[in-house]
């Protein structure tokens, strides 16, 4: 028996959605092997995982904390991954835009005005733009490949926020902690459940996920950056502007990655500390692909891999497995998505 | 005071730079044959955990270094089969690899965290090691610094003088040229996939055994991602990408010694250094749009489709 890949006619409209379910599904299945080889009992480990972390009411305010970063950052990157810009820089630019939020919380400390939030907010998001406009503006001018750049302005931003933590930025009472201030209320995103920490955060991903759907799909510039991604010649025999694609591709992802930033700064952490993010920005870029790279599936993706996080802490809490597996599952989880997608493209011959 | 400042700081030197040797040339080899594996960060972590792991346990770091090899192979094995067998877009597959193989290594490194090894020993011939100067600095080097000197020699012969080096490179210019006279594509590049994840198990292992005889998550640091710029620079040219890694290796050592000098520079800005000189590099390179195709291979990142 040989198994043999056969090119289908036309694509397969139905695996493109069938293709994540698939991959969760071997996902489960090799992480249930790999629980085995840690000596553990496969099933109550999966529940740990999978299961424990959502079956309260606590555990659910947890899961949409942790997925509203995981969802803004994934809708910014689908929009440039669509036209073939690659930022894998979203962890960087996450940093900047929570220095930039956060320092006018640290700024306008105790000053009592419902426009402190908006404002950060505003700032985290230009923080995460300008971020990303360096790497653009490299493309753009100098024909450099924004996949390395940006990661190396990673690297960069995630030393500047060491170093401002460790100096300017340091709470001044704080006995030489490398911590801002706690921030004030008025500088906390508004809670929306009493007693959990769920905030308005996954309310305004939902929101930039629905602005997202409608540019995407509905406005012309959404439908050039579709062109640029599927058929480059035709886009540029069609007069569009990929210099400007390129640009609006970064700034945006870049604006959603440092609206993620201070989120979380204002958000659940309520300082500047000097590990904002669990690798959101890079866990982002498996949530765009697991949602096919479509703002409304992006919500979904978004709120299954906030659970691996909620799982990892969850598993090394009641079974004492390391944290670690958190990062091995999404590892997996995109493998086994990137092979279930050639089924998109090709059917399986048995010979 | 020359020498005794000179000979420590170009012993630094050549310590920072044999791990982007390793694996620039390899991801050289990788690219050569039309493939882009942007996993060499995930590669290199995972061999620097795979040597170390397996020091601690036979205590032999020369069979830590194979394991490093080896286990910088298998992962790359996973990224041949993905998109030469199932055509998975290249770019999006090397991510993959970086994100697992981080995630994998703090697993595997999990029981490692704090535990001491013998680091690898330098090779030390009295008779030639105790000229001064040169001697500690030309004879006294581990084997690992002799063999990324080595493979840079050999892989330019392979690629420039040997038949098959001559067909790897026909695969990566053009490949349904190459399949159409009867050479396996997909296998040539699997092989070429596989050796790239060696080279970088070898350069993880450099850093795990020798760099810093430690496991620490995260410890390659971006240097994968600096050897993948290192090839962009060196124009995919195997002795360029080691003088590229050696100019690298050389700014590590601003970071060690300005403090030492008493520059007052926060301890953060100096570590910015290899990142913020990588995008200048890139930048300077990257300008030229016409040198960059002439010298990149023209099937780069493409996926290969025997039944077109």
């Amino acid at each position: 028996m040989v198994f043999k890949l056969e090119p289908r006619a036309v694509s397969s409209r139905v695996m493109i959605y069938q293709s994540p379910i698939i991959a969760v599904f071997l996902t489960l299945l090799a992480g249930m092997v790999m629980f085995r080889l840690m000596g553990t009992d496969p099933l109550q480990a999966l529940e740990a995982f999978f299961i424990e972390p959502i079956s309260t009411m606590d555990g659910i305010a947890e899961l949409l904390v942790k997925a509203a970063p995981l969802i803004l950052i994934a809708i910014g990157l689908s929009i440039g991954f669509q036209a073939n810009v690659w930022n894998i820089g979203a962890e960087g630019q996450l940093t900047i835009g929570a220095l930039f939020g956060g320092s006018l919380a640290l700024v306008f400390y105790e000053l009592e005005t419902p426009f402190l939030i908006p404002a950060m907010l505003l700032a985290g998001t230009f923080g995460g733009m300008v971020w990303a406009a360096i790497p653009a503006l490299l493309k753009t001018r100098f024909n450099t490949n924004e996949i390395l750049t940006s990661l190396m302005l990673t690297y960069v931003a995630l030393l500047i926020l060491s170093y401002l933590i460790h100096g300017p930025l340091r709470d001044p009472d704080g006995f030489n902690f490398p911590e801002s201030r706690l921030f004030h209320n008025s500088a906390l995103m508004p809670v929306l459940v009493e007693g959990t920490r769920l905030h308005i955060g996954i309310l305004i991903a939902l929101g930039v996920a629905i602005f997202a759907w409608l540019f995407i799909f509905k406005h012309m510039i959404g439908f050039q950056i579709r062109v640029v991604g599927l058929a480059p010649a035709a886009a540029s025999f069609a007069g569009f502007k990929q210099k400007k694609l390129i640009w609006l591709a970064l700034v945006i992802s870049g604006g959603t990655a440092g609206l993620a930033g201070v989120i979380e700064v204002a958000g659940p952490i309520g300082q500047i500390v000097p590990v904002i993010s669990p690798g959101y920005g890079f866990t982002a870029i498996i949530v765009a692909f697991l949602g096919r790279l479509h703002p409304i599936g992006v919500i979904f993706s978004g709120l299954l891999m906030a659970l691996t996080y909620l799982g990892g802490d969850s598993a090394q809490i009641t079974m004492n497995l390391p944290n670690a597996v958190t990062g091995v599952f999404q590892g997996m989880l995109l493998f086994f998505l990137l092979a279930s997608d050639v089924l998109i493209r090709y059917r399986i011959k048995i010979r | 005071m020359i020498i005794e400042f000179v000979i420590p700081a170009l012993l630094t030197i050549i310590t920072a730079s044999t791990p982007l040797v390793f694996a620039a040339i390899g991801e050289i080899v990788v690219e050569k044959s039309g493939v882009l594996n942007l996993g060499v960060e995930g590669m290199m972590i995972v061999g620097a955990v795979g040597a170390f792991a397996v020091t601690v346990k036979t205590g032999d770091p020369y069979i830590g270094v194979i394991a490093g090899a080896f286990s910088g192979l298998l992962l790359s094995f996973i990224f041949g089969f993905l998109t030469l067998y199932l055509y998975s877009n290249q770019v999006a597959t090397g991510l993959a690899l970086t994100i697992f193989g981080v995630g994998f290594s703090a697993l595997l490194g999990h029981e490692f965290v704090g535990q001491t090894i013998n680091s690898l020993p330098k090779l030390n011939p009295s008779f030639l090691s105790d000229i001064p100067g040169l001697g500690p600095l030309v004879f006294a080097q581990d084997f690992m610094v002799y063999l990324s000197v080595l493979m840079t020699i050999l892989v330019t012969w392979f690629l420039m003088r040997s038949r098959w080096g001559l067909v790897l490179r026909a695969v990566g210019e053009n490949h349904d040229a190459a399949h159409s006279i009867g050479f396996s594509v997909t296998l040539i590049r699997l092989l070429a996939v596989l050796f790239g994840g060696a080279m970088a198990g070898l350069g993880g292992a450099y850093l795990s055994l020798a760099h810093t005889p430690l496991w620490v998550e995260n410890m390659s640091a971006g240097r994968g991602w600096i050897a993948l710029a290192l090839v962009v620079f060196a124009s995919w040219r195997p002795w360029r990408a080691f003088f590229g890694a050696y100019l690298f290796g050389g700014i590590t050592i601003i970071q060690l010694y300005a403090q030492g000098f008493g520059v007052d520079v926060p301890s953060q800005i100096l570590s910015m250094l290899p990142y913020l000189v990588t995008i200048i590099v890139l930048v300077m390179i990257s300008r030229d749009d016409f040198r960059i195709r002439i010298s990149a291979p023209a099937c780069l990142g493409k996926s290969f489709h025997p039944y077109g």
